[in-house]
């Protein structure tokens, strides 16, 4: 059985939590006195309200919005599924950024009733910006449009568009209806005409393997492991997580950013030594000399050459309230190297709904722009769209530790 | 050349959970593992062997000890310290209730649930812990789908879900200040059935009250179960039943229900669970169903 991780994007009444509590209602996964407590709360429409299944927050449900990002869980025969659900507001996509950087899938939702909007191309720029390479169009309330084809056409042809403009190519559009469960689940013969599969089909479909094999080698230490016991006096290993590729034992590595090399000794995983070890899994490396080695420094296969850079531009999603100007200093964490650094100029800044670029002084809450950073040490860099785990970063306050912006790495200089 | 390795949903569930302790290990000065006896503290316990050994863990565990636990529980808790070797710290909350003057919990079914807060944020100011790893899930109640893998608190404790900070890709953000503190919950994203699968692939070792067994049981008036111990009060037209029960989970003997089971191995249990339409708080745990932010209002006050 195998795992995938999506995130639902649209507008704030488009019916999105509906549509998750559908999936989890009709895919058996809501448990009697869970849904007995939402039967508690006034129906609506005479249906029960199955956005009560994912608003958590006191002030959600006074709302009745979704203010942050929550986490649904369900499992079917074939695949465990974990559901970020993020609101689909301008002001929180902070917290849209945040849902997506854990996904495989976008799900963007779309009203059928008004077809393509400003938020939804924000929502897919955002999605494909932090990496996601598979999207569903879900053209919700298909009930409301009297199940019409051609209004569902309409949809999909403009949404091509966007995707064009974003270079998404893969892209599956569904019609359906989340409060009358149509093609949520099961197939409607309300929607006779469509001959796709239903959501839930195509997201137990999808390929969601990939080729480690292919990916540059990348694997960065969380922590030193030196029992110094009697029976293992020079025990030293270096644990963390293999970020990207395939080690094995033997291979011939180099520590970075020193760049001494050496070789794998020794490759454990849950106390046992293996052969051959892969991403994403935590391993424990011992190597053949003893060179320094601490928290932060990355081994790496010495035929891959990654960049080791104290430079480089990024693409940021500003989430503080505070502005952000040139020149301002951080902390800069890369996973476990945690450095000094600064932002030293604003090259543009990027239009969400438009999709456009333009120059830029200052960046607020919410803004996408490109910079040029400076680090006071080097960093093994990947472009973020080559590589998701080594070229993401977030940006911190020195003094609070808050996390002010998501990072990622676009070139290396 | 050695094949490559496929993982499938457990391998990655735990390798997630690997890296969130190691992170814990490497970002903090005095972490510790908040270890309650129950199957999910277990797992993180079999989940930091993983993480750290042949190295010593870089934490102790602590046990918030309520005075109600199950005598069975608090057994296995001390055998298991034995085995791997840690520190065990245990604190009681019949301690904090003398030294802070506390009313204990009245009535019928005295619940100390509420009163383990006071106990645990005396534990970490005595050690200054400025990590504590729990083993919630988010599958468990609606507020700790909103709550991130390290979740910080101010210096009472308190979680303020307006100001969580975001949390990004598998970067873990454990800077603080002063006064503060961060909780982790490593296996966030499992859930009940994700748990016992890996209990069953792991051969993880379990207290047996887990699994079915005879217990006199004492029936609420909403038709649930409540094991006999010295801790209830009776009254005369009370329903003294011997029924064959488990508990799914281990909490405060006065508030943790049992839920009538013949499953007797792993097996069972999975089998049980697949068709069960209860989900784990709601079958067991007397004190979530207070009120719709019965869990929200709990963790604001700095509950685990």
């Amino acid at each position: 059985m195998d795992l995938l991780r999506f995130i639902t994007c649209g507008s704030v009444d488009d019916g999105k939590s509906t549509l998750i509590g559908r999936l989890l209602y009709d895919s058996d996964s809501v448990s009697l006195d869970v849904l007995a407590a939402i039967e508690n709360r006034p129906a609506v429409h005479g249906a029960i309200d199955l956005a009560l299944l994912t608003d958590g927050l006191r002030a959600e449900r006074e709302q009745g919005i979704t203010i942050d990002v929550a986490h649904k869980y369900f499992t079917t025969p074939r695949r465990k599924f974990i559901i970020t659900d993020a609101p689909g507001h301008v002001q929180y996509t902070r917290n849209m950024v945040t849902g997506a950087s854990n996904a495989d899938l976008a799900i963007v939702l779309v009203d059928a009733r008004l077809g393509v909007i400003e938020q939804t191309r924000r929502h897919t720029l955002v999605a494909a910006l932090l990496g996601i390479r598979q999207f569903v169009l879900a053209v919700n309330k298909m009930d409301l449009v009297g199940n019409d084809e051609a209004v569902f056409d309409a949809i999909v042809a403009e949404y091509t568009t966007v995707t064009r403009q974003l270079d998404v190519a893969d892209v599956v559009a569904i019609p359906l209806s989340a409060l009358h469960g149509d093609n949520v689940v099961r197939r409607s013969h309300k929607l006779a005409w469509y001959a796709g599969p239903s959501l839930l089909e195509h997201l137990e479909q999808i390929d969601v393997t990939e080729d480690v094999s292919a990916d540059e080698p990348r694997f960065q230490v969380q922590y030193v492991i030196r029992p110094q016991q009697v029976d293992l006096p020079d025990y030293r290993g270096y644990a963390g997580r293999i970020q990207s590729g395939v080690y094995r034992k033997g291979d011939k590595v180099r520590v970075l950013p020193s760049g001494l090399e050496t070789e794998i000794e020794a490759l454990e995983v849950g106390q046992q030594e293996v052969d051959t070890a892969v991403a994403p899994q935590g391993v424990i490396i011992r190597l053949r000399d003893n060179v320094d080695v601490s928290r932060g420094d990355s081994i790496i296969v010495a035929s891959s050459k990654p960049h080791v850079t104290r430079a480089f531009e990024a693409t940021l999603c500003w989430m503080d309230e505070r502005t952000l100007e040139p020149g301002q200093k951080f902390l800069l964490q890369h996973h476990t190297a945690l450095v000094k650094a600064s932002v030293s100029a604003l090259l543009s800044k990027t239009n969400v709904e438009t999709l456009l670029r333009s120059a830029a002084e200052s960046a607020h809450l919410n803004d996408i722009v490109r910079v040029r950073i400076k680090t006071a040490v080097p960093l093994v860099a990947d472009a973020y769209q080559k590589n998701r785990a080594t070229g993401a970063f977030i940006l911190l306050d020195e003094q609070t530790g808050a996390t002010l912006a998501a990072g990622m790495i676009d070139a290396t200089e | 050349m050695s094949s490559i390795p496929s993982l499938d949903y457990l391998d990655r569930l735990e390798a997630e959970a690997i890296h969130i302790l190691r992170e814990v290990a490497g970002q903090f000065e005095r972490p510790s593992l908040l270890f309650s006896g129950g199957k999910d503290s277990i797992v993180l316990v079999h989940l930091a062997k993983k993480a750290f050994r042949p190295g010593r863990f870089p934490f102790p565990l602590v046990h918030i000890d309520t005075g109600h636990n199950f005598p069975e529980v608090l057994e296995f808790r001390d055998q298991l310290a034995a085995e791997l070797g840690e520190k065990l710290i245990v604190r009681s909350v019949e301690a904090t209730i003398k030294k802070q003057k506390l009313r204990d919990g009245t009535g019928k079914f005295p619940s100390r649930n509420p009163l383990q807060t006071y106990t645990l944020l005396e534990v970490i100011e005595e050690f200054a812990f400025d990590a504590c790893i729990g083993g919630a899930r988010r599958d468990e109640e609606k507020a700790r789908a909103k709550e991130r893998i390290f979740s910080i608190r101010d210096e009472f404790g308190q979680w303020d879900p307006k100001r969580q900070r975001p949390e990004l890709w598998n970067i873990y953000n454990g800077r603080i200040q002063r006064g503060e503190n961060v909780r982790v919950f490593p296996i966030s994203n499992w859930t009940e059935l994700d748990v016992w699968r890996y209990i069953q692939r792991e051969s993880i070792a379990l207290p047996n009250i887990y699994f079915g067994h005879s217990r006199t049981c004492v029936v609420l008036p909403s038709g649930q179960l409540l094991g006999l111990s010295e801790h209830l009060t009776l009254d005369d037209d009370d329903e003294i039943v011997e029924r064959q029960v488990r508990f799914r989970t281990v909490g405060d003997s006065t508030c943790t229900a049992a839920v009538e089971s013949d499953a007797v191995t792993i097996d069972d249990i999975i089998a049980d669970l697949l068709l069960a339409k209860v989900s784990e708080r709601g079958a067991t745990r007397l004190d979530d169903n207070i009120s719709e932010a019965g869990m929200e209002d709990r963790k604001r006050n700095g509950y685990f």
